[in-house]
């Protein structure tokens, strides 16, 4: 069995990984997706790999590489369908209401004006997100129209035109702190709270994890929302609304998890590792040519 | 691109220099290429750009597409 890990940048979780499939004398082959040169016709040296795991930290970068590989039938971990699904908030949304899974309220416009008006339709404090983004960025909550109005016309003028879609979501009062649950294989592994003296939660802007009990309720959820992603391994981020009970607010393709490990006692990288190389013993190394394929 | 290049590799310590300060940076283990490193001594952020010898450049700056 041989696996590929593509990165562009290779962090402690990627480290953790090919640790953990090491530790299964599992052979992983880290591939730089920088350097990689993809023939949409010939699959070159990925049909020596059973599986290909995308850690790429560049949205662009994984989109590229593993809708061209899935052509050639190579299967990625995650697929192209699941990552473009999760790196979209509003895909996320619409998948999400599509399964029924309770989430925020939103609004979508795609110009100032509409923006605004819902902004209105929302109500106060809300919370405008690009659709496309990570880490929290570009994250705005606001509490009144004048802010509102203040955000829009940034974006409306400074923006691209991807920042020209206004995704507008309620703000949830959470109590200090939100929820991250971790999903491999179909299953809920471990839960950590985020909690953050700001209102955005979110660990790569300085919020502490601490590790927290996954209930039945919480696993349930988490596990259906990865489901309606169609993802193999992912993050759900859960709100705990005092009103309306648990929330999802969106899902993470490529989970950071370094500071999971130790707080939640799970193994994350080795569970990540086990269920890679169960889909790999069901997997079909691709051919050389789409002939092949194809025949 | 601005780099340097190794100034010592053993069995006991791996080292490189910082091509922002020019610091030593130690590694653990082995770094693969493209592995981040922080500077302890002006905590730039560096990527091994080559294990052999070993190199250190600046790492790219975060893009709006980078995350989770």
């Amino acid at each position: 069995m041989r696996i590929a890990m593509l990165y562009t940048r290779l962090r402690v979780e990627e480290r953790l990984l090919l640790d953990a499939f090491q530790a299964r004398s599992i052979d992983a082959e880290p591939i730089d997706i920088r350097n990689v040169v993809l023939d949409p016709e010939n699959v070159g040296r990925f049909a020596d790999f059973d599986v290909v795991v995308d850690r790429s930290v560049s949205l662009t970068s994984s989109l590229t590489t593993n809708r061209v590989l899935e052509s050639l039938g190579v299967r990625c971990v995650n697929r192209a369908d699941a990552i473009e699904v999760c790196a979209d908030k509003l895909r996320t949304t619409l998948a999400l209401q599509q399964a029924g899974l309770p989430q925020p309220r939103i609004r979508v416009a795609s110009n100032a004006d509409a923006a605004l008006d819902a902004v209105e339709q929302i109500g106060y404090p809300a919370v405008i997100k690009p659709t496309v983004g990570s880490w929290g960025r570009l994250v705005a909550r606001v509490n009144d129209r004048d802010a509102a109005e203040a955000i829009i016309e940034h974006r409306a003028t400074l923006g691209s035109a991807q920042q020209h879609v206004f995704y507008v979501q309620e703000h949830i009062d959470k109590p200090g702190a939100d929820l991250r649950i971790f999903v491999v294989g179909g299953q809920a592994i471990a839960g950590i709270a985020r909690t953050s003296q700001h209102w955005i939660t979110n660990t790569a802007r300085g919020a502490t994890a601490a590790g927290i009990e996954v209930t039945p309720e919480i696993a349930s959820l988490s596990e259906q929302a990865v489901a309606a992603v169609r993802a193999d391994i992912a993050a759900v981020d859960l709100f705990e609304c005092p009103q309306r009970g648990l929330l999802v607010n969106e899902i993470n393709h490529s989970m950071e998890f370094r500071n999971s490990i130790d707080t939640t006692g799970v193994d994350i990288p080795g569970r990540v590792a086990d269920h890679v190389i169960e889909i790999a013993r069901s997997a079909t190394r691709p051919s050389n040519t789409t002939e092949a394929l194809t025949a | 691109m601005t780099t340097s290049t190794t100034t010592n590799t053993t069995t006991e310590t791996i080292t490189a220099i910082c091509p922002e300060c020019g610091g030593v940076v130690t590694f653990a283990r082995q770094p693969l290429n493209g592995e981040i490193a922080t500077c302890p001594h002006c905590a730039a952020e560096l990527e091994v750009v080559s294990t052999a010898p070993l190199t250190l450049a600046l790492a790219p700056e975060v893009e709006e597409d980078w995350g989770e």
